[in-house]
């Protein structure tokens, strides 16, 4: 492990000094403010009629007014953002300003740089999702006055976790851009031309696609409207944007089943009641289980590429 | 340099190839303990390929390095332990300060803090920097940083320097102070030298050895002197003449001495070719000719006609 030690430091010193966190943390505060302020304001609203419902709080992250989305959109556009803005020059700003020829050739290990790198990013982004977290919290807190529930916390833990692993792929992803491009502008753009593309594009696109090979008019029985649909999730879901917005609904929603379609005859005799914690985790586990699957391949890739390149100045 | 003194570098049969390009080929050459040797050659010819095979940055397709007992390309941690680096256009982080980047290095080194707190004002101080130690380095002058980066290569303590092309673009000022650093560390620390640059001329006085490197090859390997007696001795001689008058019976009376081959005018200079040392006869037939002599030089004694010599020759 020689030599992790002082990178992870220096790296962390460089997030949390640099311009660019303080830039990144400014945008999320105040969405994540404003965002909470209107759910809490419509909550204390309606909360008479909505009392048998329960969790409350969770509706701090969720609610929306339709003048402003819910905290939980804000992170899932906002998110790719802070990942791509933390990793995307990485190595290749260090190669070009001829840092990088000098740290390797002091007596650590190759793999220390890239680990340090990666582990630093995501000590930053934990550190900056769970604070804004709490602070939203305690804002809601003051101002609807009910207390989260054990299961709530449970659930908004779960929520802060996958948020971290969903921001972390997108760095490992501009890490990875950061290797194989030289120019720190090109692997920017390269990072936001697939977060743009995985965000909107893709899910359209599943659509479309979906229409063409399982057509589907008013006369289509009903089977293959399903097949249609089914198709259609399956493609989204290869956007890691769609696995993150599908999980937290079903950790953030007691009230969710199933991510899936699901037939009017197949509620027939359910008892509306909400999941409990473990039971939405199980819905949701799948899509977690992909976004990590994702983060590492990136990463991999990243690590066996930085391993291989040629250390040259110019 | 004694009979006693040992090598530090050894390198035997080391070759790089890229692809059908051949960096560095069949490279044998051994750096005795104590010793400034000077590495030169023009761009490209192999001379950053060769240091980085001697660190472990680069795998060399064959043969093989070893630094103080160490096997490169096996125990590159140990090699890295015991030489400081100067890489070419040496990179440093410009939102940190001259001190921070040090102890930067120093940790990456493994050195405890109270170490470094004690060694880095002392290096600073040496390299003329104890001014600008709280500066950021983003304001340095490039002299400074080539500076800095001596210092950068001193904080480990290390038993060789490698200096890649340290005078490269800054003022002869600059480089005055950059080869006396040099000359010291040598001198008074008894710390190896190796020094790779293209301008012999600014590393000629500095270095006990030199090797000259084109095209991957070592064309010749010796102090200085040694290497310019080869030459001469080896080698046909040029005069450069200019008389006034310069008469044709003058010529004629020239090209009748024995040992002379030929003449040709060039930019008003006559160059004579010749087998041997005949300047004494050329100057008597040309007081005798009643001819004012205005510039009367051997060819090939000046270090920079060597260094032209072998860099056509190979």
């Amino acid at each position: 492990m020689s030599g992790l030690i002082p990178v992870l430091r220096k790296e962390l010193a460089d997030h949390f000094s640099g311009r660019r966190f303080m830039i990144l943390f400014a945008l999320i505060c105040v969405a994540g403010l404003s965002a909470t302020y209107v759910a809490a304001q419509s909550i204390r609203g309606d909360i008479s009629g909505d009392r048998e419902s329960g969790f409350v709080f969770l509706k701090l992250f969720t609610a929306s007014n339709g003048v402003l989305p819910p905290f939980v959109s804000f992170i899932s556009f906002l998110g790719p953002l802070i990942g791509l803005a933390l990793g995307f020059d990485a190595i290749n700003s260090e190669q070009s300003r001829g840092t990088l020829s000098r740290v390797l050739s002091q007596p650590i290990y190759r793999d220390a740089v890239i680990n340090g790198k990666f582990l630093a990013a995501v000590i930053t982004i934990g550190l900056m999702l769970l604070s804004i977290g709490l602070l939203l919290g305690g804002l809601g807190l003051r101002m609807i006055g009910v207390p989260p529930t054990l299961e709530e916390v449970l659930r908004l833990i779960s929520f802060m976790a996958l948020s971290v692993v969903y921001v972390a792929f997108w760095m490992s992803l501009s890490v990875l851009f950061s290797i194989v491009f030289k120019q720190t502008a090109t692997s920017a753009l390269a990072g936001m031309a697939i977060w743009i593309f995985a965000t909107f594009f893709f899910p359209m696109l599943a659509g479309v696609a979906a229409d063409g090979l399982v057509p589907t008019n008013q006369d289509t029985p009903v089977e293959v409207i399903l097949q249609h649909e089914q198709l259609r999730q399956m493609l989204s879901r290869m956007s890691p944007s769609t696995l993150y917005q599908e999980a937290t609904v079903a950790i953030l929603t007691p009230g969710i089943r199933t991510l899936g379609p699901i037939m009017l005859e197949q509620t027939r005799g359910m008892l509306p009641n909400p999941l409990s914690w473990s039971q939405s985790m199980l819905v949701a586990w799948p899509h977690v289980i992909g976004l990590v699957a994702l983060t590492l391949i990136c990463f991999a890739i990243s690590y066996v590429k930085f391993m291989r390149q040629e250390i040259r100045a110019t | 340099m004694g009979g006693e003194a040992t090598a530090i570098i050894e390198m035997a049969g080391l070759t790089k190839k890229y692809g059908d390009f051949t960096a560095v080929d069949h490279l044998d050459l051994q750096i005795m303990e104590g010793e400034v040797f000077g590495l030169l050659g023009p761009n490209g010819a192999g001379k950053t390929t060769t240091i980085l095979m001697m660190l472990g940055l680069t795998e060399p397709t064959a043969g093989r390095v070893r630094v103080a007992g160490y096997d490169s390309t096996r125990k590159p941690l140990d090699v890295k332990r015991i030489v400081g680096y100067l890489p070419d256009n040496v990179g440093f982080y410009d939102d940190l300060t001259a001190r921070e980047n040090l102890r930067y290095t120093a940790s990456l080194n493994g050195l405890p803090s109270a170490e470094s707190r004690r060694r880095i004002p002392d290096l600073l101080e040496k390299v003329g920097l104890a001014e600008a130690a709280n500066q950021k380095v983003g304001s340095f002058s490039r002299g400074m940083r080539q500076r800095l980066g001596i210092a950068d290569a001193l904080v480990k303590g290390p038993k060789l320097v490698v200096l890649d092309e340290p005078t490269l673009g800054i003022d002869p000022e600059g480089v005055r102070h950059v080869l006396e650093l040099i000359s010291t560390m040598s001198h008074s620390e008894g710390i190896t030298v190796l020094i790779s640059s293209h301008l012999l001329h600014q590393v000629q006085q500095t270095c006990d050895r030199v090797g000259i490197f084109v095209k991957g090859r070592l064309v010749a390997v010796g102090p200085i002197q040694t290497l310019s007696q080869q030459l001469m001795d080896s080698d046909s001689k040029v005069l450069e003449l200019q008389a006034e008058p310069l008469t044709t019976e003058l010529k004629d009376d020239i090209r009748q001495i024995k040992g002379v081959d030929g003449m040709q005018e060039s930019g008003g200079m006559l160059l004579i070719t010749c087998q041997e040392d005949v300047r004494r006869q050329i100057a008597d037939r040309v007081m005798k000719a009643g001819a004012a002599l205005q510039h009367f030089r051997m060819r090939g004694f000046s270090l920079e006609d060597i260094y032209m010599k072998y860099f056509r020759e190979a």
